[in-house]
């Protein structure tokens, strides 16, 4: 024995602090189900007390962030292109409801599965690197990703950007955002839902040990490069389900979905909602997309500064993030009171 | 002897940058038994580890296992083959539970982990092996702690946990003892004097005591390579091995 406090039934008395993995799945059921049922509410009850068009935002941004979550906070890989992805979708879903006439959740389906397969060669090359060399390459690919739409301009209409998607389904009349809003909504419940259950999968506990130690994974037999890659088209396809939202959403597509600074968008959401959250990144994307909202809508023009400047505050002072930030807190409570 | 060793070395040589860590050795481990491998710091034990279980590949040489050759396997296939390592500086899941680490081993050679879109609930058929190995090495009481919150001891333990989870062929243990206290070395020798059966145990150690206890045979390297080899008794007594390696410890001690 080292010292006196390595006896087990001192470390046994001290509560356990739950794994940052699962913070709301360890709280106790009733604050589980509390938070579904409000969050259900609030998502039933956004248009009528937001803009439709800046929900529908929500929403998309909303499956962005928790994508790029799903590799940041359950993963370690923090990727700086996620705007490929995003974008790539955005434009497939576009064509193909321009051109094939199909009903949107069919084009946004074809979009994200473009967004998958084109997210398989770039994770390939990306997940053998870590750290700052993985975002740098993302970053790099993205950027080559942004260059050939600006070329392409056959197929993307370039600056032009594509005009006129439809929201073509089955002759009902979705030219509302408020209706369009509930049509897409239960599209993006369920990819929150199969995001959240990739976190808790036997899938998501593996992601969590490399994201921890993947020497160790790797020595327990792990194929560490392999689940990088899975958990990489994962994202890259749900990046794509809200990329096509998006596209669906605007009736039109420009260059900016696939521009670096919404990638860099991206990862201030969840930095802001709270890293390896999940829901945080649902928070983060309403906060952001209100805010941009409120802000142009008063004539400021420089949004990124103020956006920025919210980054730069929640880095150096709530590093969890505001999700993060109040589960501690919930935890803490709790844990003083079971003692 | 190399027909019947169960892992080996040949002209095994890794250099960094010029130096050269590990140079020439030639090692063969004789199935079910504790082999320790000793030598000042610096002697290239710990490289020596890594390129057995691929954490590095080798600069020249080669390695088999049970006669298969698996030079340059990456790791994860090395551990596939029923080769378990710990490492020197404690490496485990610092957000997951004791239970969970060994859950985690468990799973390991299945494919369950590849099951996204299934619940992790369906780890929970691994609880009742886990919670055997936890109260093996001590941990029944800890299984819900994570493993950021265990002592260092305990932290050991946990190490070894997840190896014998794998219920390896060969396990290879870095320092399993290093910087345990006296009550914790004892347990560890008795785990491993118990967990060695029909086991293949391969063990850098720098207490002497320990190795005296537990190895068959003793490999003793200086500056990468081979000095002596043979069983414990043998090579406590040698005279170049008092010079190069006990001396200096005694010395240190």
């Amino acid at each position: 024995m080292t010292s006196a406090v390595d006896t087990p039934a001192e470390e046994s008395a001290r509560p356990a602090p739950p794994s940052g993995l699962l913070t709301v799945a360890r709280a106790p059921g009733w604050v589980r189900y509390a938070l579904l049922a409000a969050g259900l509410v609030v998502a039933l009850w956004l248009p009528n007390g937001l803009y439709p068009a800046v929900a529908v935002d929500i929403l998309c941004w909303a499956l962005f962030a928790v994508s790029v979550d799903l590799l940041l906070g359950f993963t370690g890989l923090m990727s700086f292109g996620h705007a490929a992805f995003w974008g790539t979708s955005a434009y497939v879903t576009g064509l193909v409801a321009i051109h094939a006439g199909l009903p949107f959740p069919a084009a946004v389906l074809a979009g994200a599965l473009a967004a998958a397969l084109l997210a398989l060669p770039i994770g390939y090359l990306a997940v053998k690197r870590t750290g700052i060399y993985f975002a740098m390459v993302t970053l790099a690919f993205a950027q080559m990703v942004y260059y050939v739409a600006n070329e392409w301009r056959s197929v993307t209409q370039g600056e032009n950007g594509l005009q006129g998607v439809p929201r073509e389904f089955f002759g009902t009349d979705l030219s509302d955002d408020y209706y369009f809003y509930y049509a897409i909504l239960p599209i993006v419940v369920l990819g929150l839902l199969a995001a959240w259950r990739i976190v808790h999968s036997p899938f998501g506990r593996v992601l969590v040990g490399i994201r921890d130690n993947p020497a160790r994974a790797r020595a327990l037999g792990y194929p560490v490069h392999r689940y990088k890659l899975t958990a990489f088209v994962l994202s890259g396809f749900l990046a794509g389900l809200g990329g096509g939202l998006f596209a669906v959403g605007h009736r039109f597509v420009s260059l900016d979905v696939l521009h670096w600074t919404t990638s860099g968008k991206a990862v201030i959401v969840v930095v802001l909602g709270g890293i390896g959250t999940l829901w945080g990144g649902v928070l983060g994307a309403a906060l952001v997309v209100r805010l941009e909202d409120w802000l142009s809508f008063s004539g400021f023009e420089a949004i990124g500064l103020v956006t920025g400047g919210i980054f730069v505050l929640v880095v150096l002072l709530f590093r969890r993030g505001i999700w993060g930030t109040v589960a501690h807190l919930a935890r803490r409570r709790a844990a003083a009171r079971r003692r | 002897m190399a027909g019947q060793a169960i892992l080996s070395a040949r002209g095994l040589t890794r250099d960094f940058r010029g130096f050269r860590a590990v140079d020439g050795v030639d090692l063969d481990v004789a199935p079910e038994t504790v082999h320790a491998l000793v030598g000042p710091n610096g002697a290239g034990k710990t490289t020596l580890f890594n390129l057995l279980t691929g954490f590095l590949p080798p600069s020249a040489g080669r390695i088999e296992l049970a006669g298969r050759d698996v030079t340059g396997l990456p790791p994860e296939r090395v551990a596939r083959l029923g080769v378990a390592r710990s490492f020197q500086i404690t490496s485990l899941f610092p957000q997951l539970g004791a239970r969970e680490h060994v859950e985690l081993a468990l799973q390991a050679p299945s494919g369950l982990g590849w099951r996204f879109w299934r619940s992790a609930k369906l780890m929970r058929r691994y609880r009742d092996r886990a919670d055997e190995l936890l109260a093996m090495v001590g941990l029944a009481e800890l299984a819900e702690a994570p493993a950021e919150a265990l002592a260092y001891g305990r932290k050991r333990a946990l190490e070894l946990a997840i190896a014998l989870a794998l219920d390896p062929k060969v396990l290879l243990l870095d320092e399993p003892t290093a910087g345990m206290g006296l009550e914790d070395v004892d347990r560890t020798v008795d785990l491993i004097a118990r967990v060695r059966a029909g086991r293949t145990v391969v063990m850098v150690e720098h207490n002497m005591s320990v190795v005296g206890r537990l190895a068959d045979t003793v490999t003793v390297l200086q500056a990468g390579k081979v000095l002596v080899e043979g069983p414990y008794e043998q090579v406590r007594t040698d005279e170049r091995v008092i010079t190069a390696y006990l001396g200096a410890a005694d010395a240190a001690h």
